[in-house]
């Protein structure tokens, strides 16, 4: 799946990767950005 | 799983369509991020939210999956991910990834 | 004693006080109800009961009756096994029954908003006088409520019920008719944080008071999860004082701080330097427990048949005072800070909270003895997928030591087990994180068995949708 060109829904964990950090690596692979939360489930 | 922002989803998928539109997600557990996927595919499993009975049909990727980290500019991945997927079981956290994904509705 | 040395932990009561009834007025299982009040039978079958939640072990190590270390070796699922030592008066701090706690928010109620039946005022009365938590007389004055003056207000909307085993033993009253920063539901979040703060207040001073009066505390600094305010101005705040005032505090003045769960570590942070600076002599920090967070993964809990475990509200109170060698301090020269420029990766939060402080203080990562983190209970986190929270956050904190070649890969499980702790924390946000474990810290490094501790807390920012950062504060804290 080429990440170029795609729409995406990033949906980041706080403890995990975060959302700007998904949203860095996705724009770096030409990916453009749709939607974007970052979850904290405490 | 409480995927609060289920209605915000639903609203930018019905005003952009599903047209190469997938979800990227980052949870550390394998728990977290299969339920997440499963939600955003084929709706909520706990029928709780609303996109319960609602099958977007969205795929999702982990952050971590090897045929995405291989697209990341590496001193993007350095500085954004290096920390994380020394931390987390990757192989476990993704695990489930390919299999929601191509498996029927 | 030394004169250089930074303000002293002196005394920290950790409180408990279970709210089983209240589990519906929870955000989430408020929520759901809203859309199926069939649900309720459901929760109803759930809830435990006050002995079984005493006897839970992570409640009995939260109020100090043993070490959140000793929980690894008992057998899981823990609430399957209850400790038969077990007991509600914890070394660090009281576990109040539900009675109790309607009790308190009647004793910490200025707007006439509450009421309760005089069964239930009676039987809190006799529970917070034994545990030497209130006087006779203020007891006395408070005035139990008929039937239907409870039922009235109910029936016509303008207040909402307030349960006890099951039948309506009370009521609280909306505090306007249009405001929605004064429903009913908004005012018992933010009353039951206040009394449980009020808990937590009432049983440090009890712990000093051979040596301390009242008037002896002269700043509050609150920091909890609430709302205060109106319609006009939605955050106002200050219940520090409204806490000073119903703990008796009449020279004290005070003021809240807010970081979402980050907030109460930020207030200890904050006394220390106010009495570093020489402001004041003696501060104290509070922090009342999270009626929102009450059953939020209770969905899991009733699917998989295990009771709703998040059915307790948290109260911690810290005194903090100048410097002297009996206690250990607060080192004020190590804190880490997470700046706007730090950029919010994983890394850069870990690096600011860990590494900053370790490196201010000239340590490596195994001259901690152990990192106070979030240490949110697992047993209620991994049964709702979400993971084991303090777990993950050792493992980042491992992997950062391996990027930084003080640790080896293979040595992380072991760093993991020397340095780290399992959860055992309410789900409770601000009292998970960090704080929870600072009367244990205390009572270990007074035993001359600990010599340094990094807490560190983190704050959700990004939830209120005014920045994507996250946020977070830490500082060591040494014999």
């Amino acid at each position: 799946m080429k990440l170029k060109g795609m729409r995406v829904l990033v949906i980041g964990e706080r403890d995990g990767v975060n959302a700007p950090a998904i949203e860095a690596c996705v724009k770096s692979a030409g990916a453009e950005i749709l939607y974007a939360e970052t979850l904290c489930f405490v | 799983m409480d995927l609060e922002g289920q209605g915000r989803i639903q609203q930018v998928v019905k005003q952009n369509g599903t047209d190469r539109v997938i979800a990227v997600l980052g949870a550390n557990s394998a728990a977290a991020v299969e339920m997440t996927a499963v939600t955003i595919k084929s709706g909520d499993p706990s029928y709780a939210g609303p996109l319960a009975g609602i099958a977007l049909g969205v795929p999702s990727y982990h952050i971590l999956e090897p045929e995405i980290v291989e697209q990341i500019d590496p001193a993007v991945y350095e500085r954004e991910l290096a920390l994380s997927a020394l931390a987390m079981d990757v192989d476990e956290v993704i695990a489930p990834m390919k299999t929601i994904r191509e498996s029927g509705a | 004693m030394s004169a250089t040395r930074f303000p002293v932990i002196t005394a920290v009561a950790n409180v408990l006080a279970h709210a089983p009834g209240m589990v519906r007025y929870g955000s989430k299982p408020l929520r759901d109800l809203a859309h199926d009040p069939g649900l309720a039978s459901a929760i109803g079958a759930r809830l435990r009961s006050y002995e079984a939640a005493v006897g839970y072990v992570p409640n009995q190590a939260y109020i100090g009756n043993r070490d959140p270390e000793s929980l690894r070796a008992l057998p899981r699922p823990w609430f399957a096994a209850p400790d038969p030592q077990a007991s509600s008066d914890g070394a660090f701090g009281d576990f109040i029954d539900e009675a109790e706690l309607l009790g308190l928010l009647k004793l910490c109620d200025r707007a006439r908003l509450v009421q309760i039946d005089s069964g239930t005022l009676a039987a809190a009365s006799d529970g917070l006088m034994r545990r030497k938590l209130v006087t006779p007389g203020e007891m006395a004055a408070l005035t139990s409520a008929q039937e239907d003056a409870i039922a009235r207000p109910i029936a016509s909307g303008d207040a909402i019920p307030l349960w006890l085993d099951g039948r309506v033993a009370g009521s609280l009253a909306r505090g306007h008719e249009e405001d929605e920063a004064l429903t009913a539901n908004v005012l018992l979040e933010n009353l039951a944080a206040k009394s449980t703060g009020v808990l937590a207040l009432r049983r440090l001073l009890r712990q000093v008071e051979s040596r301390l009066e009242p008037d002896a505390i002269e700043f509050v600094i609150a920091g909890s999860e609430e709302a205060v305010g109106d319609r006009y101005q939605r955050g106002g705040g200050n219940l520090a004082k409204a806490i000073a005032e119903s703990a008796g505090l009449g020279r004290a003045t005070g003021f809240d701080i807010k970081s979402f769960c980050a907030s109460t570590l930020y207030g200890v942070f904050n006394a220390a330097a106010l009495i570093q600076a020489g402001v004041f002599s003696r501060v104290v920090v509070v922090a009342g427990g999270s009626l929102a967070k009450l059953g939020m993964k209770y969905r899991a809990h009733v699917a998989k048949e295990m009771p709703i475990l998040e059915d307790v509200l948290a109260g911690i109170a810290i005194l903090v005072e100048r410097g002297t060698d009996s206690y250990p301090c607060i080192r004020l020269d190590t804190l880490g800070m997470h700046t706007v420029g730090a950029g919010s990766s994983q890394q850069a939060v870990v690096e600011a909270l860990v590494m900053g402080p370790l490196a201010k203080a000239a340590c490596g990562l195994r001259d901690v003895d152990r990192y106070a983190t979030e240490m949110h209970n697992p047993e209620v986190t991994e049964t709702a997928g979400s993971g084991d929270v303090p777990a993950g956050n050792y493992r980042l904190i491992a992997a950062l030591g391996v990027l930084r070649g003080q640790l080896s890969r293979e040595a992380i499980p072991q760093f993991i087990a020397a340095h780290g702790m399992p959860g055992y924390a309410p789900t409770q946000g601000h009292i998970a994180s960090a704080v929870c474990y600072l009367a244990h810290a205390v009572r270990a490094m007074r035993a001359g068995k600990m010599k340094r501790v990094l807490f560190m807390a983190k704050g959700s920012l990004f939830l209120g949708r005014m920045t994507e950062a996250a946020d977070g504060v830490s500082f060591l804290v040494e014999a």
